[in-house]
């Protein structure tokens, strides 16, 4: 095994432990950081495939803006203390159930594609790169990035009426 | 590293984000498995971005297009988490409660 297998592997457990303690912990802020735990592995993953911009941007946008924001709300309405009551167990024990057995059905329906031993370039390789995804992006996709822009102006609109008081 | 491992890998996060939604009733906890779902399709998309690099091989910019629409999906993914997040606060200052439950009176 060599150094990126090795890496692949614990970037892996850390990604799937640090997902499993989002779902599984009752204070909310120990979801937050588990979530940030799991960016971060996903962006040890993608910086593994050499794709250098995304792992950035996932780090600023996910983990730097997205989760403050989480744990902004979560300590603005003080809700460390977990309230969640818990009426039913049997849909905790049926959604387990659902979801594991879509993960079976999609991990079974993956055995017989023909790409499975494809291999993913690791390490090499520069489409990742600042240079060549910024070229793409303001030529061929540079309707898309400009209605991005909108978007975002709308939603930044929209956050602020909505949680306007009245 | 074949691809079957980044799809099973994929697979994982995706499945444990829809446990996640079915089970728990804090919305923000089930807005945060949306993301954590987001991040799974993110990261497959990256992986076989770079497996149709290495397959096809022939000029620099294959593969780039995967890589783009991950770009966008973030875009997308962090103007729906504010105007979400202005909700879950909205519903929070009504009801004094984030429990999902409560939002079965939309029915009526």
């Amino acid at each position: 095994m060599d150094i990126t297998q090795v890496l692949f592997w614990v970037l892996t457990v850390i990604a799937i432990g640090s997902a499993l303690m989002v779902v599984t912990a009752r204070n909310p802020v120990y979801s937050v950081l588990g979530l940030i735990v799991t960016f971060f592995a996903i962006s040890g993953h993608y910086i593994l495939m050499n794709a250098q911009f995304l792992a950035i941007v996932n780090i600023i946008v996910y983990a730097g803006a997205i989760m403050v924001l989480f744990l902004f709300v979560i300590m603005l309405m003080n809700l460390s203390k977990s309230t969640e009551t818990l009426k039913n167990k049997w849909l905790q024990i049926v959604g387990a159930i659902a979801g594991g057995c879509l993960f079976l059905v999609l991990v079974a329906a993956l055995k017989n594609t023909e790409v499975k031993k494809d291999l993913v370039e690791m390490g090499t390789g520069n489409i990742g790169l600042v240079k060549e995804l910024g070229r793409e992006l303001f030529t061929t996709f540079v309707i898309p990035f400009e209605i991005a822009s909108v978007l975002f102006l709308s939603a930044m609109v929209g956050a602020v009426v909505i949680g306007k008081k009245e | 590293m074949p691809i079957n491992y980044y799809i099973t890998l994929a697979l994982c996060l995706f499945s444990i984000g829809v446990v996640g939604v079915l089970t728990r009733r804090n919305a923000i906890i089930v807005f945060m498995c949306i993301e954590l779902m987001l991040n799974a399709v993110n990261l497959l998309l990256v992986a076989f971005s770079k497996m149709h690099h290495i397959a096809k091989g022939a000029t620099a910019v294959t593969g780039t297009d995967g890589q783009l629409f991950v770009f966008f999906i973030m875009v997308v993914a962090a103007a729906e988490v504010s105007v979400g997040l202005a909700i879950i606060v909205m519903m929070y200052r009504n009801v004094h409660s984030i429990n999902i439950n409560f939002l079965n009176r939309l029915k009526h």
